[in-house]
């Protein structure tokens, strides 16, 4: 084995243990400690509340329905944005990424302008019948809208990386354009799309600021998961604030291990080619 | 000739069918229009509903003046700590091999993931009065809660891998020969990281700056609950539009709103260009799976 002959090690080291276990790892530590502070029976009684079930359900179902419109419209952004070149693809591939530059506080209030009956295309849906501002809908905006970016990012380089030979052969052998991208396109990008949606997932379950102006917050229909807990906070509940926090710390650690297991095999996939 | 060469050289690929093309274009223009294009339009149309002087008014209203400052000192404080971090944690994790790297890279990761709403009550739990420290604080009369220390450090929780994750897949593709060249001539450890490492980092060091600073200067949930929303004091401007639009001044809200749009979007043109010199380009490597062997220098 080679000897290290550079310096610094222990005060790099020190430095990123020293902040990363006073900013990241002693607040978690405090919050799980709390958590589990309350004894098993109170525990399971605050996160099986009637309220509380309701938010998983209602946070959960708009997570997957913004996470499925997202796997297909990424898909197709990530696709235009690859495979054609048109005047201004340089502008949309930049704007792409407004959803993380953009305070999730401003995206709330501005999509709420938009979305209420009163608005741009609130008063258009409106007259079909349909309404999304304060409701489940309106969820399910804000989450599209906040997570979008995730999918066109980790599809777009493996796109870019496809060789053409593959198709080329594929062609030769008589393939439809549909049929090549179902058999040959969509299984190589199997494994970035997964991980990209795992991420927009993770990212949709976790959202709050871009949500509670668009969502109407009405207890056991409207109140998104992370909400509650800041209910409880206001509430002094701070045990019920430890309690349902914990769930979203948990599922966030459940996410994050599958968002790496999915990311690994995707390196592994991308990188022998 | 050479047309037909070149059109045989080049098969059409799959959906290069000119009307499928066309309908794809359309549909994802007009698509991206209305769901990330619209959001920012609408911003300026609504600061300027009632004219200019309510948005001159809002601008010039002593609690959006201290929101503004606020933020600028969050950023200030933040933003410059955490780079420090990430520049010693991509140091630390690059440039030696040492047991647990692979837990450290997941554990830096984690903000990343978790709910800024968990990120500010797990705060409550450290220095709020039923936390850890919370009465130790108090006995000195240290406020951390509800005063610039909480908000900072809130803010520092969710950015904390904005530039290692920048540096990290760069400085590992990097390798250590040039670091360990300029040490066995004699340089000093400071000087091979400024003389040798900065210049190659330099673009991608800016790009996580650039990225963290926009988190800081716009992260809500996390602040919202450790900030304590006092009005012309620790309401920054995230919080501050939303004390206007809940007092049904949304004029205000969105004059408020436009500074942090007005961020916005020169991050993205900031983003773009950090990105023609390079940065941001270098293949993630998923941060669990065993570090890639340090790569040849490119000829």
């Amino acid at each position: 084995m080679r000897r290290n002959v550079l310096p610094g090690l222990s005060l790099s080291l020190g430095v990123t243990l020293f902040y990363v276990g006073l900013i990241v790892v002693l607040p978690l530590a405090a919050l799980i400690f709390k958590a589990a502070s309350l004894g098993p029976s109170d525990y399971w009684a605050i996160i099986s509340s009637p309220r509380a079930v309701a938010s998983y359900r209602v946070t959960v179902l708009s997570a997957l329905g913004a996470t499925a419109f997202n796997l297909v419209f990424g898909l197709a952004l990530a696709w235009v944005l690859t495979r054609y070149k048109f005047p201004g693809w340089r502008i949309v591939d930049a704007i792409v990424d407004l959803p993380f530059a953009l305070p999730t506080a401003v995206a709330g209030i501005s999509l709420t302008a938009l979305f209420a009956t009163n608005g741009w295309f609130g008063s258009i849906l409106s007259d079909l019948g349909i309404r999304v501002a304060y409701t489940p809908l309106g969820i399910m905006v804000a989450m599209c809208f906040t997570s979008l970016p995730f999918i066109v990012r980790t599809v777009q380089p493996v796109l870019e990386d496809l060789d053409p030979a593959l198709e080329e052969a594929a062609q030769s052998l008589g393939g439809s354009d549909w049929t090549i991208f179902r058999k040959v396109i969509l299984p190589l990008l199997a494994p970035a799309l997964l991980a990209g949606l795992s991420l927009s997932f993770a990212r949709s379950l976790g959202e709050f600021g871009a949500i509670i102006f668009i969502a109407g917050n009405q207890p056991m229909s409207t109140e998104i998961t992370a909400l509650l807990v800041f209910i409880r906070l206001e509430e002094y509940d701070y045990q019920a604030a430890a309690a349902i926090a914990s769930v979203l710390l948990i599922t966030a650690f459940l996410m994050l291990a599958i968002t790496n297991i999915l990311q690994s095999r995707a390196l592994r996939y991308t990188m022998k080619g | 000739m050479s047309a037909v060469q070149s059109s045989r050289r080049k098969p059409p690929r799959v959906g290069d069918n000119p009307i499928f093309r066309r309908l794809m274009i359309g549909i994802v223009l007009i698509l991206g229009a209305l769901l990330v294009l619209a959001p920012l339009i609408v911003i300026g149309f609504e600061a300027f509903s009632e004219g200019w002087r309510v948005y001159a008014s809002t601008l010039a209203d002593p609690d959006t003046r201290h929101a503004i400052f606020l933020t600028v000192v969050t950023a200030l404080i933040a933003v410059p700590i955490n780079t420090i971090f990430g520049v010693a944690a991509a140091w630390a994790i690059t440039k030696f091999d040492f047991p647990g790297r692979r837990l450290l890279l997941v554990v830096i990761e984690i903000p990343f993931s978790i709910s800024p709403i968990v990120a500010g009550v797990a705060y409550l739990f450290v220095y709020g009065l039923q936390g850890f420290f919370g009465p130790l604080f108090e006995a000195y009369d240290i406020k951390v809660l509800f005063a610039l220390p909480g908000i900072v450090l809130a803010s520092m929780f969710v950015t904390a891998p904005f530039v290692a994750r920048e540096l990290i897949p760069l400085m590992q593709a990097q390798g250590r020969d040039l670091e360990e060249a300029a040490t066995s001539l004699g340089a000093s450890g400071w000087r091979t990281f400024f003389s040798v490492t900065l210049p190659n980092i330099k673009w991608a060091l800016l790009y996580g700056v650039v990225l963290c600073n926009a988190r800081v200067m716009g992260e809500f949930g996390a602040v919202s609950v450790v900030s304590g929303n006092i009005r012309g004091q620790t309401n920054t401007l995230p919080l501050h539009i939303e004390l206007l639009y809940h007092d049904y001044q949304a004029a205000g809200a969105f004059a408020s709103a436009s500074i942090l749009a007005v961020i916005a979007v020169i991050t993205i043109i900031a983003k773009v260009a950090l990105e023609r010199q390079g940065a941001g380009r270098v293949r993630r490597p998923a941060l669990s799976t065993p570090a890639i062997p340090a790569a040849e220098p490119k000829p």
